[in-house]
């Protein structure tokens, strides 16, 4: 028998000589998880159109390919950020102290629904659901404790709010103000993506265009104010959650993130005076090479479009800064403990591909909010991460991997696809109005059920490798009735125990800001939340003039 | 004769979401397999009240409700809906559901009268099946 030398073609027949597997499994092994197809090797050929200089430069410099920090992450990890909020705003205080006392580095809130859409615990809308998937927050004094006992002038926050984002700002200034910090050096960011709820997490309030404007407030307002604050975090997380592919994600993120540059510019912001502080949130799911590539085209196609298409100067507005959170919807009720091994390999492609903070989520998440217990061990998955398996110390390890640069540049070639067909819409809030990206993600998100069906695609624990298993032998955390009529009493407290004269009139004069373009709506909100006014009026007062939105809905 | 006709048309499900809960995809996926399975299905869209849906469903003449809810107020919504069912002497439809429940609580609604409480990883075809099964056997009974 004489060995072949090895060569291209010697390669070809081998590999076409070889006998597929067959059965669990297999019948996915040529794509991604997103349809994506997959070679079965990648080689010098693959990167034939690929220049280094053009298309990766150097960590640090434009494109951003690489990375954003010359160092990587040896000069600063990422931060550590565990998303959590339930309850009453002094059981999620607890939780807070708790976490950073086991050395997480950031806070992260989450609100319940009621606070998400605007309601105060009281309203009938809001029955079943206060303290049920976040924290209760309905007027500053909830706020306040919150923060108890936690400098916020030290910690920096991320608050998961949309529709009442600038609300919920406006509270976070008053309690830090009240703490005797000033808003100058408050740092941490709100989502207040609000195209994002229209495309895939639902959670509006008024329609696209007023919308918009209390963004473009709330951006210019943090410019001139909150210098060390980002002002929104455009964010693909909700959109792959809903079922989106990865390609989906991250085109329709990015071109939200276009959407909020091109309102600010048409305000008359200059484009270098507000784009370094936009961050952006994205998901990272099962499928860890498309991942990478995934979060090393973003950086790459923000920066060409920023610089290109924006004229953007300043190298701080070309670089695209990101949180990123494990996939909840790769979570499996069955076997949950197998979710920390998910959500340790998801950890990892969100580092290889240099997220600047990460949440990892808990193994309960499917059945309800995290314990303390699950919320702990995934937070050491992060740490074991960073500290033991050394794959933070080597900057962008993967990059001039064959596989990963041609899965990069595959998933910039369909952004881009994608960006053409939403300008054919005219832009993106036509392109909502018109249900594009709800089709798609409809599309592909039973597309994705069906190969699990089908087999196609293995779920351990779910269509493969099952376990008779009497669930529920997992211990969860329980939110109790009690928490909605406490949470009730108290917002009815506030309104009982205030001023109700300047309360009212900081009501009126926030319906004359919205209805005057010209003027800003940020220092009248912080006004309503200074004169405890809860959420819930100050939204209904912005209704009076703005209206409610009603999706038409497509499955 | 009227029975005969009544039993080959398709079975009409309302798919329902309520509450404050946005989270959509599963009440989609849900919708369309059943969709595809033949039946005629009813999305009530977002944000519904209890009244809401049962309303729907009186005038849809709906064989079955499917609920789903995955911001943890399942407790207060489910037997909202019940409740409503048996005031509007409709509890003949079939109810059942689906969201992040855990399954104590599951197992509680079902002894509530919900017929069943799917979480995520349920096959599609079970709950397609039973569907067929349950609201098929309504058809009968009616």
């Amino acid at each position: 028998m004489i060995e072949r030398a090895s060569s291209e073609q010697a390669w070809k027949d081998a590999s076409k000589a070889g006998k597929r597997r067959a059965g669990t499994g297999s019948g996915a092994v040529d794509r991604t998880i997103s349809d994506v197809p997959l070679q079965t090797l990648y080689g010098p050929a693959d990167l034939a159109n690929l220049d280094v200089e053009r298309d990766l430069g150097y960590p640090g410099f434009y494109p951003y390919t690489r990375g954003l920090h010359p160092n990587g992450y040896r000069d600063r990890l990422w931060t550590m950020r565990q998303f959590a909020g339930f309850g009453t705003a002094r059981q999620t205080n607890e939780r807070y102290k708790f976490l950073l006392a086991q050395g997480q580095t950031g806070l992260s809130v989450a609100f319940d629904m009621p606070t998400l859409m605007g309601y105060d615990s009281y309203a009938p809308q809001a029955r079943g659901e206060v303290g049920r998937c976040g924290v209760a927050i309905d007027s500053l004094a909830d706020m306040e404790a919150l923060f108890s006992g936690i400098d916020m002038g030290a910690v920096t926050t991320s608050m998961t709010i949309n529709g009442p984002a600038a609300i919920a700002l406006a509270q976070y200034v008053a309690a830090a103000e009240k703490q005797g910090v000033s808003r100058r050096v408050l740092g941490g960011t709100v989502q207040a993506d609000i195209l994002k709820e229209y495309i895939a997490q639902k959670e509006w309030i008024f329609p696209p265009r007023p919308h918009m404007r209390l963004i473009v407030d709330m951006i210019a307002f943090c410019t001139d104010e909150m210098p060390r604050w980002n002002t929104i975090s455009i964010s693909g997380y909700h959109i792959r959650e809903a079922g989106s592919t990865a390609a989906q994600e991250l085109a329709f993120t990015l071109a939200d993130g276009f959407a909020y540059v091109e309102a600010c510019v048409a305000r008359g912001m200059a484009v270098d005076s507000f784009a370094p502080r936009l961050s952006f949130f994205f998901n990272s799911h099962i499928d860890f090479f498309e991942e990478i590539a995934k979060f090393r085209a973003a950086r790459r196609i923000y920066a060409r479009h920023m610089r290109d298409r924006y004229g953007a100067k300043d190298p701080r507005s070309w670089q695209l800064r990101f949180h990123t959170q494990t996939a909840g919807c790769s979570a499996t009720a069955q076997q949950p403990e197998n979710n920390i091994v998910r959500v340790a390999y998801e950890a990892m492609a969100a580092v290889l591909g240099g997220t600047q903070s990460l949440h990892t989520n808990s193994m309960d998440e499917v059945h309800a909010l995290p314990t303390e217990k699950s919320a702990e061990i995934a937070l050491r998955t992060q740490q074991v991460l960073a500290y033991e398996t050394n794959v933070a110390n080597v900057v962008d390890p993967l990059g001039g991997s064959y596989f990963v640069e041609a899965l990069t540049d595959e998933m910039e070639r369909e952004a881009e696809a994608y960006f053409a067909q939403i300008a054919e819409y005219g832009g993106v809030i036509e392109a909502i109005e018109a249900g594009f990206f709800q089709r798609e993600i409809a599309d592909a998100s039973y597309r994705y059920q069906r190969s699990i069906e089908t087999k196609d695609r293995v779920v351990v624990g779910v269509n493969a490798f099952e376990r008779n298993e009497e669930a529920g032998d997992i211990e969860l955390l329980r939110i109790t009735a009690e928490t909605e009529a406490e949470q009730a009493q108290g917002v009815r407290r506030v309104r009982e125990g205030r001023d109700a004269a300047p309360a009212r009139a900081a009501l009126e004069r926030l319906q004359r800001a919205c209805r005057d373009p010209k003027d800003n709506v940020m220092p009248h909100l912080i006004a309503c939340v200074n004169a405890y006014c809860t959420e819930g009026e100050i939204v209904e007062a912005m209704v009076e003039v703005y209206g409610r939105y009603v999706e038409r809905s497509v499955f | 004769m009227i029975e005969a006709k009544r039993s080959t048309a398709p079975l009409r499900i309302v798919v329902a979401k309520a509450g404050l809960d946005g989270h959509d995809r599963g009440a989609k996926v849900i919708a369309r397999a059943l969709r595809d399975a033949g039946m005629e299905v009813i999305y009530t869209g977002l944000f519904q009240s209890p009244e809401q849906i049962v309303q729907t469903a009186l005038q849809e003449d709906a064989d079955g409700i499917g609920l789903s809810i995955l911001s943890g107020a399942h407790m207060t919504l489910f037997p909202l809906v019940l409740e409503q069912l048996k005031a509007q002497d409709a509890q003949d439809v079939v109810f059942f559901g689906g969201g992040t429940i855990p399954p104590d609580d599951a197992k509680a609604l079902e002894r509530m009268g919900v017929r069943a409480i799917f979480t995520p990883g349920t096959p599609l075809q079970e709950i397609v099946e039973f569907v067929r099964r349950e609201c098929g056997r309504r058809e009968l009974v009616n």
